[in-house]
């Protein structure tokens, strides 16, 4: 009986607390995302594919690079042990488990996803922060920074991606780093756009002017009113080029312009190994295909989610 | 002297191949030490710029600004930005009209009174959170330690405001500039939010200048009044000597025009006729002369000089309301 009613007590000390921390509109926005169906399935593609990058080694039931299948691969008479017991998804023209590539491979290809996207949105939203402080407090001066960078964004944006990816190789030499610098880079622009004009949507508003009135000093202004305001769309576009991030990474490795030992695993390596086979051995194409797709999807749908979750005028 | 002398002050805007807009015509009044001067007037008749203009909120470029605005001896529209920074919020700060839009949604109520705190008066920490409870207090809000934690969306309107309220009087500051603080709420919000601007006037001995188009604000509040017509003062007095006895046909009609509870039901209401955009440039004439039922000839030909009328009763006009037509 007592420990019935301590029970309730501290449950409504609980209720109580709760009650007094203020809902923040993140945390409405994360809430809101959490009851949106879309939003869990893509969390949950996420999480799983996160955790195959990070625990992957230990499922993997052969070493990626070993030749597993010693028997007859023939090239010409289209014989390629396809999924059998042992190789849960067969084997590749070198005899390597696919299963085991693909796994391991999810830990490259998320990784360089992941990377390339804070590339892109660390120095994009830097980009971005400068010219819209520049544009929205800064006067004369500031229209004329804020000119200046963004006309480097037009040249960034007006190249194609792709090839301003290849160029990037070209210049730094192949390699995984690279794949993550040209992708981000391919990203600057939009990143760095984007948050430059929600800045500068919020640094005419009413509460900026309220509190320059209250003598708030424009560094103060800017991180501690504008950017907080203006970052919910950057977030959102993030996760969305997530997904972008890792098909163009794999694209990249696609065209060998990823890592040097093209037999290590990576998505893209594998589609290129793949592609030669497409007729005897779809299946070798298909794995690592519907990998990244099921990855992007997760992604995009958690970033659509996100968007629609921070968009205040779909608010309801 | 007075705390706040505004002498001819004029703003334009400009552009390039047009014609500047004089927002604001050559205004002067004065603000004495605890006093409450309102500043009356339409849509468009340059009250609010007056306002951002004595903050230096005004953008810098297309804007030009003339006359003087002398705040303790020291003319704020020389003042550099910097220096009017420090101005801001601690000797002179401002409430808004709208107090959901002028709060910044995505950061709790606390820290942006905090911010204030710590800006001006170097309060840190629980310090700080301590004395922005108070203030919250002071300003009528329950459970302040609890709104302190809180975002602006979870607040009502009148919280809101008040809010604001707390945030402009943290560092005690001089002069407060309300620029119609009480347009966006509703009617028994206005009534508790003009009593405590009243109460907070007295007690920090600060002077107010209320901006408003609502004559029942200025009549509830204000020592003195200056009424705005196109960008210039066309009638200012004391409180009483206005409601009594206006002198310009403007402030007699929209006195005339409010509608009165002892009024018998079939009676019309006496509107202005025309509308703001009638109004013929001052160098011509009075303004308001295209709107007027005392339209004389000598209205047009250029601009009629703010004449005291009366011990301290300004009229711009040349054919003022006298008392025996009052109705």
């Amino acid at each position: 009986m007592s420990r019935k009613k301590d029970r309730i007590d501290r449950l409504a000390v609980l209720a109580a607390s709760r009650a007094e921390t203020g809902e923040s509109l993140w945390r409405v926005a994360f809430k809101r995302v959490r009851r949106s169906p879309p939003a869990v399935v893509g969390a949950v593609i996420i999480v799983v594919f996160l955790l195959i990058a990070l625990l992957g080694p230990l499922f993997a039931p052969y070493d990626p690079v070993a030749q597993t299948w010693r028997g007859d691969i023939s090239e010409a008479n289209g014989i390629f042990p396809g999924p059998r017991s042992g190789n849960l998804l067969g084997v590749d023209n070198l005899g390597r488990d696919e299963f085991s590539r693909l796994l391991i491979g999810a830990r490259i290809s998320l990784l360089v996803g992941v990377l390339a996207t804070l590339f892109g949105l660390v120095i994009g939203s830097a980009l971005g922060i400068a010219s819209g402080t520049a544009a929205g407090l800064g006067g004369r001066v500031g229209s004329w920074i804020d000119s200046v960078i963004m006309r480097f964004i037009d040249i960034l944006l007006s190249v194609p991606g792709l090839l301003l990816a290849i160029s990037l190789a070209a210049m730094i030499g192949n390699g995984l780093p690279t794949v993550m610098i040209a992708v981000g880079t391919i990203n600057v622009p939009i990143f760095a756009r984007l948050l430059r004009g929600s800045m500068l949507a919020q640094a005419h508003s009413d509460y900026v002017l309220a509190s320059t009135a209250l003598g708030v000093r424009k560094p103060k202004i800017v991180f501690g009113h504008i950017v907080p305001n203006s970052i919910a769309p950057v977030i959102v576009q993030a996760t969305l080029t997530l997904a972008v991030a890792i098909i163009e990474a794999a694209g990249l490795s696609f065209l060998g312009l990823g890592n040097a030992n093209s037999s290590y695993p990576e998505w893209g390596v594998m589609l290129a190994d793949a592609q030669r086979y497409l007729s005897v051995a779809p299946r070798m194409s298909i794995f690592p295909a519907v990998a990244i797709i099921i990855t992007a999807l997760g992604f995009t749908l958690l970033g659509e989610s996100m968007r629609e979750a921070l968009d205040p005028k779909l608010r309801r | 002297m007075s705390l706040l002398d505004v002498q001819d002050l004029t703003v334009a805007f400009t552009r390039r191949g047009e014609p500047d807009v004089r927002a604001v015509d050559g205004v002067s009044f004065t603000v004495d030490e605890g006093k409450i001067v309102g500043l009356v007037g339409e849509s468009g008749c340059g009250k609010s710029v007056t306002s951002l203009a004595l903050m230096g909120l005004l953008p810098k470029r297309g804007v030009r600004l003339g006359g003087k605005a002398l705040f303790e001896g020291t003319d704020l529209l020389q003042l550099d930005p910097g220096a009017m920074r420090d101005v801001r919020g601690r000797d002179v700060a401002m409430i808004f009209q709208d107090p959901l839009s002028s709060l910044n949604p995505v950061i709790s109520i606390g820290l942006q009174v905090t911010e204030v705190l710590r800006r001006h008066r170097g309060l840190k920490g629980d310090a700080a959170k301590k004395e922005a409870a108070d203030l919250l207090d002071r300003v009528g809000i329950p459970d302040p330690t609890r709104r302190l934690r809180e975002y602006p969306h979870q607040l009502s309107g009148g919280m809101r405001q008040r809010a604001l309220i707390a945030m402009a009087v943290a560092c005690r500051p001089r002069l407060l500039i309300a620029d119609e603080p009480t347009t966006a709420l509703d009617v028994t919000i206005q009534a508790q939010i003009l009593e405590l601007l009243k109460d907070l006037v007295r007690e920090f001995g600060t002077s107010m200048i209320m901006i408003t188009h609502d004559l029942g604000v200025v009549a509830g509040l204000c020592d003195t009044v200056n009424v705005l017509y196109s960008g210039r003062v066309i009638e200012a007095a004391g409180r009483r000597p206005l409601f009594a006895a206006p002198r310009h046909p403007y402030t007699h009609g929209l006195l005339g025009s409010i509608p009165r509870l002892d009024a018998d039901v079939d009676e019309a209401l006496r509107p202005i006729r025309g509308s703001v955009r009638d109004a013929l440039p001052w160098a011509e004439g009075c303004a308001f002369q295209p709107r007027c039922d005392r339209a004389v000839d000598a209205c047009v030909g250029g601009p009629p000089e703010l004449e005291d009328t009366f011990t301290g009763h300004l009229c711009r006009c040349v054919n003022p309301v006298t008392h025996e037509e009052r109705v």
